[in-house]
């Protein structure tokens, strides 16, 4: 019951974030998004991701009003809205049609199907000795994907820093004078 | 920024960075882990950016020692990773339950990518101020 609402919530939050037409306010509205969302891992019992979502929120909710603090973007409302919203619907009807048809195929929530997880749950804390068992699994079973997610974050952080260093702007305007 | 959130920052910057070194090192035990703490460990550095200014930061950690630290945490959670691949099966650290040092190789991967995330996502930030700062100039 209380996922619900907070999807509802959520829903409201990111209509307002999309409707917006002052941008701090749309920021704020899309941190509203992530304390749903948070909150919501909170509740489907995921205390891992429920940390890890709110700290990351925080941090780009102050990038992004650092970033848009005095700046104002211009907004496009006409055009061809027609084309664009019935495409959109049939796009969202499709999805819909599919997903459907795929969540009735899923198994019942807490009973996997496939025979690893359990033998992880049964004997996770044993083999690695770890008692928070999404630890165990992440850090210490399937930790190349750990090892891929740490090489995407790095060349992220690599390329940033490539693209907006200064000394390049300095050379650069050196040469138009 | 004014005296109270000057006040306030010097006050509550140092409980972040506790609370955020606490998270790393129970990463095993209780909920939380390298990638949360080492944001945690960012934002109270950020915090003490947007109070007191760039130069008290800066003092401390600027760009090219938070590009060392970050690539040194890579360097180190890929040596971990890659000697497990090389079949080093002895743990590193003893398998007893609920100690803080404990569940071999689990603890010396948080750190690594504590230090990785957290004097990345700190490197970008400081980027974006130095790049604001220079339009304006």
């Amino acid at each position: 019951m209380e996922i619900h609402l907070i999807l509802l919530f959520m829903i409201c939050a990111s209509i307002v974030a999309v409707e917006s037409r002052d941008l701090i306010s749309s920021v704020i509205a899309l941190s509203a998004v992530g304390l749903g969302l948070s909150l919501g891992f909170l509740i489907l019992k995921a205390p891992n991701l429920a940390i890890t979502q709110l700290v990351v929120e925080i941090l780009c909710v102050i990038i992004l009003i650092r970033a848009t603090i005095n700046k104002d973007l211009p907004l496009v409302t006409d055009g061809r809205w027609l084309f664009n919203t019935i495409a959109t619907y049939l796009f969202i009807l499709c999805f819909l049609f599919f997903a459907y048809r795929a969540l009735k195929e899923l198994p019942n929530f807490g009973a996997p199907l496939m025979r690893v997880s359990q033998e992880f749950i049964t004997n996770g804390m044993q083999k690695t000795g770890s008692s928070n068992i999404v630890t165990a699994i992440t850090l210490n079973f399937r930790s190349y994907d750990v090892l891929g997610e740490a090489a995407v974050f790095f060349a992220g952080i690599i390329g940033v820093l490539v693209i907006i260093r200064k000394t390049g702007k300095i050379h650069n305007s050196e040469n138009e004078e | 920024m004014s005296l109270i959130v000057k006040t306030i920052t010097r006050l509550t910057v140092g409980l972040i960075l506790i609370y955020g070194i606490y998270v790393v090192l129970q990463g095993h035990i209780s909920p939380g882990g390298g990638f949360p703490g080492g944001i945690i460990i960012a934002l109270s550095f950020i915090h003490l950016l947007l109070a007191f200014g760039k130069d008290a930061v800066l003092r401390k950690l600027n760009q090219a020692k938070g590009v060392f630290l970050a690539s040194l945490g890579a360097a180190v959670f890929l040596g971990i990773v890659l000697g497990g691949f090389m079949g080093r099966q002895k743990p590193l650290l003893s398998q007893d339950h609920f100690a803080l040092f404990s569940a071999g190789r689990i603890l010396l991967c948080d750190i690594a990518i504590s230090v990785m995330v957290g004097t990345g996502f700190f490197v970008i930030f400081l980027a974006l101020v130095l790049l604001n700062q220079g339009e304006e100039d």
